[in-house]
C-alpha cells in the first residue's frame, strides 16, 4: 500500500483549509509541485545557520555552503546516472538548461542547412530557443508527427531524422498530453544519423525514473520546483565530452580560470557553465527534496501516480460533454487536458477555484500543439505523488459545479 | 435580476452592495454575460479581436445619433461566460454615452467600486483593460472626426 496519508502529512500547505473551511485539491502540479517541511525547513536552515556566498570563502560557513552544494550536485548525479558530477550544472530552471544547450552547443556545432528534429508536442522551452539558433544558424527545424491519440508517430521516423539532422529535441513526457516518449529509442535513432539527443525532462524526471548512460540521453533539462524541490533552481546534464567541446553560455565570476584585459580562459565544467552567484539555499534545499522524494521512492511515486490517472480518467469520461486530449492512461503520466463541450476552459478554472479545486487552463505553453489539435485551450488537471482519491471526486464534483453555473445541466 | 438592458450603472452598483462575497457577484456576472446580445457572426473577425484576452473577444463601436447628439454604441462577445459579464458591465458603462462622457469616466474607479481590482486576475484585467482602451480610443476618433 502507498502510504499516501503519511506522505500528504508532510506537505503544511495540503492540511490548510481554504476561506470558508472548503478543503484545497491542488492539482496543478505540472506546473509546479508543493514542497515537503524537509525542503521548507531545509532552505530556513541555510539561512539560519550556515549561509554565505558559494566557492569563494575558505571561512567555515563558506566551507558548510559549497560541501552541501556539491553534495546536492552528487546526489543529482546519482538520481539520473550520469558517469561523475561534473556532468551537473546548476541552472535557473529547465528553460534555462535548454536554453544553455541552445546558445552554446547549438550555435557552436549547427551550421547551414543542418536540421534539428523536434516534435510536434513540445512546451515553448523546448521549441523557441531551437527557433532562435535556427534562424542564427541558417538550420532547419523539422518535426516528428504526433498519431491521432497524440503520441510520437514513430513510424515516421525515418521520413524526418536525417543524415543533416545534428540535434534531436524532444520532451520526456508531454506537459499537454501526458504522453511518456520512447527516450532510449530516440536516442539510439538520433545517434545513428550522428545527432544528439536533449531531453526536456520537466515533466518526466520528477514522476518517471531516469538513467542517463543507460538511455544514451546526451543532455537532460529539469526544474527543481516541479520536483517537489524550491523555485529558481533548475539543473542541466551534459555528458562529458559535450561539455568540454562547447563556449560557454554567460560570462562573469566563477566560470574563468584566468582573466586578462582582453580576453579569458575557462574553468572546466561545471563551473564554467554557472557564472555569477547560483541559488543557493535552493540548490542544497533541491538536494533534500531529492533525498526526500528517494525515500518514497520514483518506482512506486510513478506506480501510484498511474492507478490514480487510470481512476481519474474513468470518473472524468462519465461527464456529459467530456473530452480528455492525449493517449490512454497506460500510456502517459498524471496528467491530463480536457475540454468540455459548451464550457469556455477560462469558466471552467476559474469555477473550479471556487470549489477549492486548483486547475491550469489556457494552452499550457503549448500553442503550436494546441493549433494542431484545434484547440484555443485546455483545462489541465495534473498530479503528484501527494494527490489522492478526494482531489478526483473533488474536480469530478466542482466539474458538475461548473456546468450548472453555465447552464450546460 | 433586472435584465442588462433595462440596468443602469448605478443599479449594478446597488446590486454588487447587496451581495454578500465575490462568488455572488461573480454568479451575477455569469447571468448578465448570458444576456449580452448576440453580435452577428459577420462581426466575429480578427480584425475585431481585441488583443491581451486569454479567450476570445470582438468588439464593434459606432457612433450614432442620440436625442442629445452622437453617441457611441458598441457590440463586444467573448466565448468566455465570466468575460462576456465583464463585457456586460463595460456595456453598462459605455454604451449609448456620448464620447465625452465616455472620456470622463474613470474606469479605475469603476472596477475599484465593483471589486474587479481584487478578484480579477492579472490576465483578465490585462483583458478588460484592452477592452476598455478600443473603446475609449473610439471615442477620441470619433471626436476628433466629428
Amino acid at each position: 500500500m502507498f502510504p499516501i496519508d503519511t506522505i500528504r502529512a508532510q506537505f503544511p500547505i495540503l492540511s490548510r483549509p481554504l476561506p470558508k473551511g472548503v478543503r484545497l485539491a491542488f492539482l496543478d502540479t505540472a506546473a509546479s509541485a508543493q514542497k515537503p517541511q524537509c525542503v521548507i525547513d531545509k532552505e530556513r536552515e541555510v539561512y539560519e545557520t550556515c549561509y554565505a556566498n558559494a566557492y569563494r570563502g575558505v571561512y567555515r560557513f563558506g566551507a558548510i555552503v559549497d560541501e552541501q552544494m556539491e553534495a546536492t550536485r552528487s546526489r543529482i548525479a546519482q538520481f539520473i546516472g550520469a558517469d561523475s558530477s561534473e556532468e551537473i550544472i546548476f541552472t535557473s530552471g529547465a528553460t534555462m538548461s535548454l536554453n544553455l544547450v541552445a546558445m552554446t552547443w547549438a550555435r557552436a556545432f549547427v551550421n547551414s542547412g543542418d536540421e534539428i528534429l523536434l516534435s510536434e508536442m513540445e512546451h515553448h522551452a523546448n521549441l523557441v530557443p531551437w527557433q532562435l539558433v535556427a534562424k542564427e544558424r541558417g538550420a532547419v527545424l523539422k518535426f516528428i508527427p504526433l498519431t491521432a491519440d497524440g503520441q510520437l508517430d514513430m513510424a515516421q521516423l525515418d521520413g524526418c531524422l536525417t543524415s543533416r539532422c545534428k540535434l534531436v529535441a524532444v520532451t520526456g513526457m508531454s506537459n499537454m498530453l501526458g504522453t511518456i516518449n520512447p527516450v532510449a529509442e530516440l536516442a539510439q535513432r538520433a545517434h545513428a544519423v550522428g545527432a544528439i539527443l536533449v531531453v526536456d525532462g520537466a515533466q518526466s524526471v520528477p514522476h518517471l525514473p531516469v538513467n542517463v548512460q543507460a538511455e544514451g540521453i546526451d543532455f537532460l533539462a529539469f526544474s527543481g520546483h516541479k520536483i517537489y524541490g524550491p523555485s529558481g533552481v533548475g539543473v542541466l546534464y551534459g555528458r562529458r565530452e559535450l561539455l568540454e567541446a562547447m563556449p560557454p553560455f554567460l560570462g562573469g565570476g566563477h566560470m574563468i580560470d584566468r582573466v586578462f584585459k582582453t580576453h579569458s580562459t575557462w574553468s572546466a565544467p561545471p563551473a564554467k557553465f554557472e557564472a555569477g552567484t547560483p541559488a543557493i539555499a535552493q540548490v542544497i534545499a533541491l538536494g533534500a527534496a531529492l533525498e526526500w522524494i528517494e525515500s518514497v521512492g520514483l518506482v512506486a511515486a510513478h506506480t501510484y501516480e498511474q492507478g490514480l490517472t487510470q481512476r481519474a480518467w474513468d470518473a472524468l469520461m462519465a461527464i456529459p460533454g467530456m473530452v480528455i486530449h492525449g493517449p490512454p492512461p497506460a500510456r502517459r503520466g498524471g496528467i491530463l487536458s480536457f475540454t468540455v463541450k459548451g464550457a469556455h476552459p477560462e469558466d471552467l478554472a476559474q469555477l473550479l477555484d471556487r470549489k477549492g479545486v486548483f486547475v491550469r487552463h489556457g494552452h499550457h505553453c503549448t500553442m503550436p500543439l494546441h493549433d494542431k489539435l484545434g484547440l484555443s485551450a485546455t483545462v489541465r488537471a495534473s498530479f503528484g505523488v501527494y494527490s489522492n482519491d478526494e482531489d478526483i471526486h473533488q474536480l469530478v464534483e466542482a466539474i458538475e459545479f461548473a456546468r450548472g453555473k453555465l447552464r450546460l445541466v | 435580476m433586472k435584465h442588462l438592458t433595462e440596468m443602469t450603472l448605478g443599479q449594478l452598483y446597488s446590486e454588487f452592495d447587496q451581495m454578500e462575497d465575490w462568488e455572488e457577484r461573480c454568479d451575477f456576472l455569469i447571468d448578465l454575460g448570458f444576456e449580452l446580445p448576440e453580435m452577428s457572426s459577420k462581426d466575429k473577425i480578427d480584425a475585431n479581436v481585441v488583443h491581451g484576452c486569454q479567450s476570445h473577444v470582438w468588439l464593434v463601436a459606432r457612433v450614432e445619433p442620440g436625442p442629445a447628439g452622437p453617441v457611441v454604441r458598441f457590440e463586444a462577445n467573448s466565448d468566455a461566460l465570466i468575460v462576456s459579464g465583464l463585457i456586460a458591465v463595460l456595456w453598462l458603462m459605455y454604451n449609448g454615452k456620448p464620447a465625452r462622457e465616455i472620456l470622463d469616466l474613470d474606469p479605475r474607479e469603476v472596477f475599484k467600486k465593483l471589486e474587479l481590482d481584487k478578484h480579477l486576475s492579472s490576465s483578465r484585467r490585462n483583458g478588460l483593460g484592452g477592452m476598455v482602451q478600443r473603446i475609449r480610443q473610439f471615442a477620441v476618433e470619433s471626436l476628433a472626426t466629428a
